[in-house]
């Protein structure tokens, strides 16, 4: 005996009317008017990225890596780049960077708002809370069929899929690094007479940044995950190179893409590393940066009481 | 002078619900009684004093006595249950968050025991913090946040980063920060609780300084008494959220409200709570043309005194003590023998305000210490007994025993 013999739920039925008689047919229309923007901002970037030369890109990267790491990095940075063009996957690797940074930049617009809102309201993080876990948890196969039937296929579906898998740790880590600004802090500020903007721009957010920066990094290392399952779906780039290896078993297509894939993400995970250990400092001037960017003696240790490796 | 603070029955009740405790406690139960029955903390029990403008009003009291709660309800920082905040007649305990916050940007500053500075702002960027919440533009900011720094002698700090400061200067900074945006009213929440005993005499020792220029009216929290009887012009003393005595540093030490505050003021440096007004008495005194050695030794014995002072005019000549006048009158037989020859010029002096711990020296010599006013005369004299006699705690008795006496001017002297 058990309970399905009194009552069976078809709970894959109801899923099945909900989406496909009520959700698709209403809001079609709606969803296709949010991937706009989504589209807009990815075709812009994929545009300059096709456009600017492999080794100015290169260079610039390289230099990020040069300032916010240290040398070995931007050696790294040099070799594995110039790796990526010499095995043929550097236009696909600038279509997986665009879709990348095009999914962070809306996880940030969208997480960042929505941690300060969750960190002011203990009930806003009541409800979000259990969202994000869903977001985290729930297989990403799951999502793509209602994506797709919404959406349709292409590269910006594959994006919307990336930023729900990869918006919660923005959201988690804005919400805990403004919770965590010291209460006597915040006392201290209302005491003066902030408003909630006042405080927000001048103590929260200045205070939290390194806690934000370590969500973007964590954002930013989801969404390189997401690549290959965005491709399924339409989305281009080393995701599409790995999958069609993976078609054809063709095992040397496949480990290229993977490779590809991971140079990338080494050199974006430790670039925004490094933002977020700079952002403890002072905020420098476009001067000192400009300066500290190529004299690696004058990238501020002595304020910071640490030396770039 | 009007009262700058007016509160009256100011109460926080902390829990689930503060209405019903209210009522509870307007009824006359007492604060475990409600606790058992409906959950509520009593925090602040129908406090009600006035503090006038440009006093400095502590308020003292042990850790959990609610004295912190009671200070951050003068801003609004917490709610009151009930009662009224009146800061120069607007009543801060009803009116609207903007209001609140125009009445902290203009007239309330605070300073806090940890000095909460803004870790990521310099210097001055925090001292001019409160100017810049008020609006006012860059560069007059920086000119006035500068002028707070100069206040508090921090000018060559501006550019550090707080965390470059030690804990006196940062305090100091936290100063500046309240003090920049000029203020009618400061509420300092046991501002030097965090500091070395040195550096927290130093930084009392500045804040009296500087008071005497500014003249805000402060409201002082600190659970330190000597701290209390040193800076507060009127003291308050807070036991479980009830304010059981109000007075000068004086009256506390003097006639203590109950056992508590009793207990409280037993173990304080009394030196430096009385003054030499407080112990003076009226002068016995002899002229220095006509009166002579022989007058002298009468006016001791009626008087019962062991020296006299000696007037020249309205100026005080010197001083004569019964055994020298008693000797000479005796040598010479019958013949009087002018004051002037027996007089002491060397005599000890203070102002009335002087405190006594300071007298401890002057009293040792044995002679009568005159106090005199501004214009070096004459108003008081200050027997080297009652200063012990007030330091023992029991100014009624005329002579303290030596012993303990002893004791009590060396430790002071001592622990200096």
């Amino acid at each position: 005996m058990r309970p399905s013999d009194f009552l069976v739920i078809p709970f894959d039925e109801w899923i099945n009317i909900f989406v496909r008689g009520w959700l698709v047919p209403n809001f079609r229309p709606f969803f296709r008017a949010v991937q706009v923007p989504i589209t807009q901002v990815l075709n812009g970037l994929d545009a300059v990225l096709a456009f600017v030369p492999m080794l100015a890109i290169t260079a610039i990267f390289a230099a990020l890596a040069f300032k916010y790491v240290g040398r070995g990095m931007a050696i790294f940075t040099i070799v594995g780049f110039f790796f990526i063009d010499m095995i043929g996957l550097w236009p696909e690797t600038m279509t997986t960077l665009s879709m990348i940074i095009t999914a962070v930049l809306f996880c940030c617009v969208i997480g960042i708002p929505l941690g300060i809102v969750a960190a002011r309201s203990d009930l806003v993080w009541k409800f979000a809370r259990p969202m994000l876990d869903v977001m985290q948890t729930i297989p990403s196969f799951v999502y793509l069929v209602p994506i797709v039937m919404l959406f349709g296929v292409g590269m910006a579906p594959g994006i919307i899929a990336t930023i729900i898998f990869a918006l919660p740790p923005i959201v988690r880590l804005t919400n805990l690094g403004i919770r965590n600004v010291r209460a006597d802090l915040v006392e201290a500020a209302e005491a003066f007479g902030s408003t909630p903007l006042q405080m927000l721009f001048d103590l929260q957010l200045p205070l939290a940044m390194r806690t934000i920066m370590a969500g973007l990094n964590q954002t930013l290392m989801l969404a390189l995950s997401m690549v290959v399952i965005a491709a399924l779906i339409g989305g281009g780039g080393l995701g599409l190179v790995v999958n069609t290896g993976l078609g054809r078993l063709d095992v040397g297509g496949a480990t290229a893409g993977g490779v590809g894939i991971v140079i990338l993400a080494i050199v974006l995970d430790r670039i925004t590393q490094g933002l977020g250990e700079q952002s403890k400092v002072k905020t420098v001037s476009l001067r000192q940066t400009l300066i500290s960017m190529f004299r690696p003696g004058a990238n501020a240790p002595a304020e910071t009481g640490k030396v770039a490796p | 002078m009007a009262a700058k603070l007016k509160i009256k029955n100011l109460t926080k009740i902390f829990g689930p619900s503060p209405a019903e405790a209210l009522k509870r406690l307007r009824a006359g139960e007492s604060k475990a009684t409600i606790f058992e029955a409906t959950g509520n903390t009593v925090g602040v029990n129908s406090a009600s004093f006035d503090v006038e403008q440009g006093q400095i009003f502590v308020v003292m009291g042990l850790s959990g006595s609610g004295k912190s709660t009671l200070v951050r309800m003068l801003n609004g920082l917490i709610k009151p249950t009930g009662g009224s905040i009146h800061i120069d007649g607007e009543d801060i305990a009803a009116c609207s968050p903007a209001t609140l916050r125009r009445v902290r940007r203009e007239k309330v500053a605070m300073v806090f025991q940890h000095f909460a500075l803004f870790p990521h702002m310099s210097v001055i960027d925090n001292a001019a913090y409160g100017l810049k919440i008020k609006g006012v533009a860059p560069d007059e900011r920086r000119e006035r946040a500068q002028a707070a720094l100069d206040q508090v002698g921090l000018s060559a700090h501006a550019e550090s980063k707080p965390s470059d400061l030690s804990g006196g200067m940062q305090q100091r900074v936290g100063l500046a920060r309240g003090l920049a945006t000029d203020p009618e009213v400061l509420l300092m929440d046991e501002p030097f609780g965090a500091l070395d005993p040195l550096i927290r005499r130093d930084v009392q020792d500045e804040l009296l300084r500087l008071q005497k220029t500014l003249k805000k009216t402060i409201i002082f929290i600190t659970h330190d008494l000597n701290e209390a009887l040193l800076l507060g012009d009127r003291i308050a003393i807070m036991k479980d959220g009830e304010v059981v005595q109000i007075g000068t540093a004086q009256d506390i030490v003097s006639q203590p409200a109950n056992d508590y505050v009793a207990a409280f003021v037993a173990d304080i440096d009394r030196g430096r709570v009385f003054t030499a007004e407080t112990v003076a008495v009226e002068p016995a005194v002899l002229q220095l043309d006509g009166d002579t050695a022989g007058d002298a030794v009468r006016t001791m014995e009626e008087q019962n005194r062991g020296a006299v002072y000696v007037l020249d005019g309205e100026q005080i000549a010197g001083v004569v003590t019964y055994q020298q006048a008693a000797a000479a009158d005796r040598e010479s037989g019958t013949s009087d023998v002018p004051i002037a020859e027996v007089m002491i010029t060397d005599y000890p002096s203070a102002d009335p305000g002087t405190q006594l711990v300071d007298l401890y020296g002057h009293a040792s010599t044995g002679l009568p210490i005159a106090v005199t006013d501004a214009d070096n005369k004459l108003v008081g004299v200050v027997e080297p007994e009652a200063v012990f006699a007030q330091l023992s705690g029991d100014p009624a008795q005329d002579e303290a025993p030596p012993a303990p006496l002893a004791d009590d001017a060396a430790q002071p002297a001592a622990a200096r």
